[in-house]
């Protein structure tokens, strides 16, 4: 077994990024304007790298198969984006931040990218703010903070429910400066479907367009991937429909590395599913557990009353309430990490205590804050404060302010007014921490190959906590690439414009082209969805929230089989020289196809519990943590990166061990 | 619920499109809209027919990529939604449902209910940014306070999510409400104040050239607008737009 090299510099850990910057060769400005870099995904992390390397002076090529770059799914994050500000006072600091990601991720990480994410964090704001994102603010006109789970400080900046909106639309417009300079050419409605790699070096794509059906190539320098998490292997998640893996997972057949499939982040807070018919899960961030209490009745008697109809939550009495998470976990109650959340509403609704017709919801109850800021603010404006009524209206209206669209979401689609009764809320698929493995530089096992944002694998180990994503999505595109690009591409300051007349891209299209066309002659009897759902039907029931060895082995065989049958049996209406959205769909679910079976596979070897991968064999059996995951980091504290052979049965795994200097490894404890 | 869509098909930007009439039952009221619609594509596929074509994606309200003119309304009959949260519970079984593409000049259809929007981009390419380098060598984040009231109204106007149903509502199929709303973020703000004239004046512009038509005040927009945005945004606009034409 081969070791990768992760090229961390020497040296202190918070000396390692200053250092390693003063050193990289750099490309000057005016050979920049000679090289072409590709840029796959302009979501924070592909539109905040596109801006900035155009800025620097690159051309930059960049794609996303929405309409717009504004649509990436990064639009839909809500609740937050972390930073080491320290404005609260609170004793937040560089170290703490890298300290909380690394526990927070159960010790699978690798320390020294953590550690530069946590140092450029507090520029992403600065950087942000300059750029005209609306953050919250204070009566005092500074920056305001709130809480996420896992972590003691309030360290999240955000712009109400809808941070992700306000950060992206902040990348887009960096983006339209550079657009309107013509130093970044868009393309929208174009999806990469291939990468061609030309003496060892990644040089170029192949896209397709998708108005027109156009297959295209389009060479560079360099290429980044930025195309996202792949979370729809599952069919249902909180990722949008087009999100896919397919970017990712075309480089990994040609020689990039994927680690860690079977780290999955299932987040706590979701609208539970209410049918067959359903395309996708919504989120309520996580941020609505700062002032949400998760509970479910402590009696049989009153989960039956509710099932039936026959009772309401706000009827029954404080006493007759289970406050798990609060019972379990005192030291940190409802803000356990994400993982953990998710893990005790399914042992509640498994023991059968769950509150809806399909026995999977918990409640998410706002009674006790609306009181709590009703009553302050009575107080602060000299009201009367045993005013019941009053209390309510304006502990409502800061409920209200704080989370106002969250509400109206929730209220639209489950016709339920979550102000005067507590949300149904049941975990579903958000995030995935596996991806693409990259080294220091954020380069691929492909030289010239690299992956940014959720694509990656690289800094959130087995759990990812609340409001890291966009922050490292944003660390990597705007503070991280742009330099350590520099340092590859200046050995490309005179090799001139790359041909796309050459016999790599000449196949990679034909392959292309071929799979387009098996799939509209296929004419089988099955739509793309059919394949699609009895896939996620799969990934949930056996690499869900819990998993065993007999349902990963079961998985590995079922998927197996179901691809096959997709192969003979898939039906592609339409042609390929259209809008056609079916054929998009299909080559997506294709690769989700493959890459399911592989996840299986990592979620099989790693016979630990970690982060979101929780093994029902690997459990603490007894004292205060009974019942909690097991790690084992005799055997498993490394990085799972998987080469491809051709089946993903077939895949070579290579490990990263991970070392622990500044970091002392212990079990995680939030009681 | 049993229903009759009737719903614009077009085969290509220059074909000729027209009405047709499907039918789909037992529709739950839970569904969403556009889950209703996969129910009949699916069906279609069955039966060896071309789905609908229709622009979706987030499915939450906020990419603004879904854009469906339903009973004569951008986004349907229910307020503050999109077209991906509205849900069947607004529908009555029996009911006929028309539904058409966001039709305006300056949003050519590419096929059936999907229309072009990229001129939106190109307006926003003309001005609807800040000059500052993505360097990081910026100031503290708190170095320049912002009164709350300020902050939060240029919040308001930049939760605009591009989708167009303004355009579409609007008579005269008039972007001002979009475009008014980034020229609002923007002025409301500090940062934004360097470059205010050339961004007022530039945007316009650029909208004019794309082919939007004129404002006459009738503000169905906002009534349309998923988001809310308000038409104070316009009448900020215009006083900027004053403010910049006089020198
Ligand atoms: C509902 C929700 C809420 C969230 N809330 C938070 C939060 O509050 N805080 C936080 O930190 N994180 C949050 N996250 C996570 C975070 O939003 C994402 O991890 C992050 O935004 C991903 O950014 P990205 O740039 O890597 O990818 P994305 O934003 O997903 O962008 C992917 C891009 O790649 C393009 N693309 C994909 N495939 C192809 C292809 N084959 N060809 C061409 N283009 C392609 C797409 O068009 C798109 O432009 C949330 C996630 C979800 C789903
Ligand atoms: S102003 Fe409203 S209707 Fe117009 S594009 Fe923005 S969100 Fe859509
Ligand atoms: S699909 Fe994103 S707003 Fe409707």
């Amino acid at each position: 077994m081969s070791t990768l090299d992760s090229k961390i510099p020497k040296g202190p850990l918070k000396d390692k990024w200053t250092s390693y910057k003063d050193k990289i060769n750099l490309v000057n400005p005016a050979n920049k304007r000679n090289i072409d870099v590709i840029v796959v995904g302009t979501g924070l992390a592909g539109g905040s790298a596109s801006a900035t390397l155009a800025e620097l002076g690159y051309n930059v090529k960049a794609f996303c198969y929405q309409d717009s770059p504004r649509r990436a799914h990064s639009i839909a994050a809500q609740g937050g984006i972390n930073a080491a500000k320290n404005y609260q006072g609170d004793g937040d600091s560089v170290y703490r931040l890298f300290y909380d990601t690394v526990k927070g991720g159960d010790y699978r990480s690798r320390e020294a990218n953590v550690y530069r994410l946590a140092e450029v964090s507090a520029n992403i704001i600065d950087q942000c703010v300059a750029q005209g994102v609306p953050f919250a603010r204070d009566y005092g006109g500074l920056l305001d903070n709130r809480s996420f789970g896992g972590v003691l400080v309030s360290r999240t900046f955000y712009a109400k429910g809808q941070t992700g909106q306000q950060l992206l639309l902040g990348a887009y417009s960096a983006m339209n400066r550079q657009i309107a300079r013509g130093k970044i050419q868009m393309h929208n409605r174009h999806e990469m479907l291939d990468v061609v790699v030309v003496d060892g070096k990644a040089r170029g794509i192949i896209a397709r367009n998708l108005v027109t059906g156009e297959i295209e190539r389009h060479s560079a320098h360099a290429v980044v991937i930025a195309s996202g998490g792949y979370g729809n292997v599952y069919f249902l998640s909180t990722n949008a429909m087009g999100s896919n893996a397919t970017a990712a997972w075309k480089i990994h057949k040609k020689g990039a590395y994927f680690a860690n499939p079977c780290y999955t982040q299932i987040h706590p807070t979701c609208i539970p599913r209410s049918g067959d018919y359903q395309s996708k899960l919504t989120l309520m961030s996580e941020s609505l557990r700062n002032d949400g209490r998760i509970w479910v009745p402590k009696n049989m008697d009153d989960v039956k009353a509710i099932r039936e109809g026959k009772l309401k939550p706000t009827q029954i009495a404080e006493e007759n309430r289970d406050y798990y998470l609060e019972r379990r976990y005192p030291a940190f109650g409802n803000l356990v990490p994400r993982d953990v959340a998710s893990r005790a509403a399914k042992e509640r609704c498994d023991a059968g205590y769950g509150v809806n017709a399909t026995g999977e919801a918990v409640y998410l109850d706002f009674a006790s804050a609306i009181q709590r800021y009703g009553k302050e603010e009575a107080l602060v404006k000299g009201l009367d404060a045993s005013d019941a009524k009053l209390v309510k209206k304006l502990g409502q209206d800061i409920v209200k302010a704080k989370y106002g669209n969250l509400f109206q979401m929730y209220e639209k689609i489950t016709d339920d007014n979550p102000y005067e009764t507590p949300m149904m809320i049941y975990p579903a698929v958000h995030y995935t921490m596996g991806g693409i493995w990259v080294d220091y530089n954020l380069m691929t096992t492909v030289p010239g190959l690299y992956a940014i944002g959720e694509a990656n694998f690289s800094d959130h180990g087995a759990n990812r906590l609340g409001a890291s994503a966009l922050m490292q999505g944003l660390a990597d595109g705007y503070f991280v690439l742009p330099y350590t690009i520099g340092d590859y591409l200046s050995n490309d300051i005179r090799t001139g414009e790359i041909s796309t007349d050459s016999p790599e891209f000449e196949e990679a299209e034909k392959s292309v082209k071929d799979t387009i066309e098996k799939f509209i002659n296929n004419k089988g009897s099955h739509s793309v969805d059919y394949f699609h759902k009895k896939l996620g039907n799969i990934m949930w029931n056996k690499c869900g929230m819990s998993r065993n060895e007999q349902g990963l082995k079961e998985a590995i065989q079922e998927i197996k089989e179901l691809r096959e049958q997709f192969w003979k049996e898939v039906n592609v209406p339409g042609t390929a020289n259209e809008f056609n959205k079916e054929l998009e769909k299909a080559g997506r679910v294709a690769d989700f196809l493959e890459l399911g079976e592989l996840f299986a596979k990592d979620a099989l070897h790693r016979t630990e519990s970690c982060g979101g991968h929780f093994r029902e064999e690997s459990v603490e059996t007894d004292g205060e943590q009974k019942g909690e995951a097991l790690r084992d980091d005799q055997n498993f504290a490394y990085v799972a990166a998987w080469e491809y052979k051709g089946e993903p049965s077939d895949a070579v795994l290579h490990k990263e061990q991970l070392e622990f200097n500044d970091i002392e490894l212990k079990q995680r404890s939030y009681k | 619920m049993n229903l009759t869509l009737k719903i614009w098909r077009q085969k290509g930007p220059k074909d000729q499109g027209k009405m047709v009439d499907y039918k789909v039952s037992d529709i739950s009221e839970h569904m969403s809209f556009l889950e209703m619609l996969d129910v009949l594509n699916e069906q279609l596929i069955e039966k060896g027919e071309e789905p609908v074509a229709f622009d979706h994606d987030c499915r939450e309200g906020i990419c603004g990529m879904c854009s469906l003119y339903i009973n004569g309304e951008a986004h349907g009959p229910d307020r503050g939604v999109t077209t991906c949260q509205l849900h069947m519970r607004m529908f009555n079984d029996g009911d006929t449902i028309y539904i058409e593409p966001f039709r305006a000049k300056a949003f050519p259809i590419i096929k059936d209910l999907t229309v072009d929007r990229s001129a939106f981009d190109r307006i926003q390419h003309a001005g609807g940014y800040v000059s500052v380098n993505t360097s990081g060598n910026t100031q503290d984040a708190n170095a320049i306070p912002i009164p709350k009231d300020d902050a939060d109204k240029a919040f308001d106007a930049a939760t605009c999510i591009g989708c167009g149903a303004c355009v579409a509502s609007c008579k005269n199929s008039s972007a001002m409400l979009y475009v008014s709303a980034k020229v609002s973020q923007f002025a409301l703000l500090p940062q934004g104040q360097i470059e205010a004239k050339d961004r007022v004046l530039n945007m316009v512009n650029q909208m004019d050239l794309e082919g939007f038509g004129n404002c006459t005040n009738t503000g169905a927009c906002e009534v349309e607008c998923p988001k809310g945005i308000s038409l104070e945004n316009i009448a900020r606009m215009n006083r900027e737009f004053l403010k910049a034409s006089i020198k």
